[in-house]
């Protein structure tokens, strides 16, 4: 077959530059799959390598479509817990990383039931009023605690609009060694980012659409083609008191 | 004049003596010390060898864990060679299963020979994941040069 080609190439001076511009053109191809040999590119829709940092090209975000979901229905919230090894709330004082709230809208009597967790701002109150800069925002738009340096002050519990933080008052044992955690130290929802840096979604939304809700949507609202930002981009969603332009990650559909 | 001077200098030699003497005897327990008479006794690690060589692990163990704590929960980088999960992984013990459950344990032993507290476990599991097969699976590739050579020529 090259023996064809390198024929075709002296007969004139078309196919040449045919045949040299699909060379660059496959040339190109590989040099943007692997810059050099064995560091691979990955793109944001493949998850990337473990030794890549996460990156402002991905944002995070989640939509909730209350009319799917479940009255009375806390499978998200027991998923989310088993996953992070959060006891499950008993007393007032208890941490808790998602919880269910109901609503009814005074005027109209309309009944909502939906899933309230950190809301993954992208101007998170909760970094601005941290005194040690334990609470922090991840290039990929997930507020975390950093507990290494949390004082657990409480400060970012304060300021927190959607009630989303706890603090952890009793020493702990037996944690999950994917999600450290300990006694003194702030928490809330990571959206699992153990199991988003291994390309997979979070508990709470595996567990919805495992009991066949598929009230809840993950994925990168940076992306145009993921169904997240499709979604968005089709119905009328709304963001949790967006009076405080805080341009929440999680979304709320029919509210 | 001679007679003073002599007895001086007599004097001085039987204090240097004594000095040396109970320097002697004070030394011979430290001495012992440093051959390993009571130095922590450590359980060997699974593999074959740490990521680093012992005497940067002693000395610098610490500074690769913060490093790559900060590295991983604020910029995402999961890698898993100066990671506190590889460590417990390889280092748990036999008997507990467990980095720092009893003062034999890996961690402890040193810690507690060294009285330097160690703050880690208050949130970090001291054991590994019950499903270690997960776990396995990352390091594979970047165990050892020497193991990428075989595995490239069976994939031609």
């Amino acid at each position: 077959m090259s023996e064809s080609k390198q024929e075709h190439l002296t007969g004139s001076e078309q196919p040449e530059s045919a045949g040299r511009r699909a060379f660059l053109g496959t040339s190109a191809a590989v040099a943007g799959a692997s810059l050099v040999p064995g560091v691979i590119l990955y793109s944001a829709a493949q998850g990337r390598a473990p030794g890549e940092p996460a990156s402002s090209a991905v944002r995070w975000g989640m939509l909730i479509d209350t009319a799917k979901c479940g009255d009375g229905c806390s499978d998200c919230v027991t998923a989310c817990h088993d996953e992070n090894g959060v006891a499950h709330k008993t007393g007032p004082q208890d941490p808790q990383w998602i919880r269910k709230v109901d609503i009814r809208n005074l005027q109209t009597g309309a009944r909502h039931s939906l899933p309230m967790l950190c809301q993954h701002c992208e101007h998170p109150p909760c970094v601005d009023v941290c005194p040690t800069g334990a609470s922090m925002k991840r290039a990929d738009g997930i507020v975390l605690v950093d507990r290494h340096i949390c004082i657990g002050c409480r400060y970012c519990m304060m300021a927190c609009p959607y009630k989303a933080r706890s603090l952890v008052h009793e020493p702990l044992t037996d944690q999950n060694p994917e999600v450290p955690r300990g006694m003194g130290c702030v928490e809330s929802c990571t959206f699992c980012v153990q199991r988003v840096d291994r390309n997979e979604t979070p508990a709470c939304v595996e567990a919805c659409n495992a009991q066949g809700h598929n009230a809840m949507l993950f994925g990168n609202l940076n992306d145009p083609e993921s169904e997240i930002a499709r979604t968005v981009k089709t119905y009328a969603t709304t963001e949790v008191r967006a009076d405080l332009n805080l341009n929440t990650g999680v979304r709320y559909q029919g509210i | 004049m001679a007679r003073p001077d002599n007895w001086l200098s007599m004097g001085r030699w039987l204090r240097l003596a004594a000095l040396f003497g109970a320097a002697a005897v004070l030394a011979v327990p430290s001495f012992e010390a440093a051959a390993g008479a009571d130095l922590p006794k450590l359980e060997r690690g699974k593999g074959e060898r740490c990521v680093e060589d012992t005497a940067t692990m002693r000395r610098h163990h610490m500074d690769f864990l913060k490093h790559q704590r900060d590295d991983t929960l604020r910029r995402g980088i999961r890698t898993t060679k100066h990671s506190l999960k590889g460590c417990v992984e390889c280092h748990a013990s036999e008997k507990t299963g467990s980095v720092a459950s009893t003062k034999d344990d890996f961690c402890m032993a040193c810690h507690t020979y060294a009285a330097v507290k160690v703050d880690c476990w208050a949130c970090h599991a001291t054991k590994p994941p019950a499903k270690p097969a997960q776990a396995a699976l990352p390091a594979g590739p970047a165990a050892s040069p020497m193991m990428s050579a075989p595995s490239a020529g069976a994939a031609k």
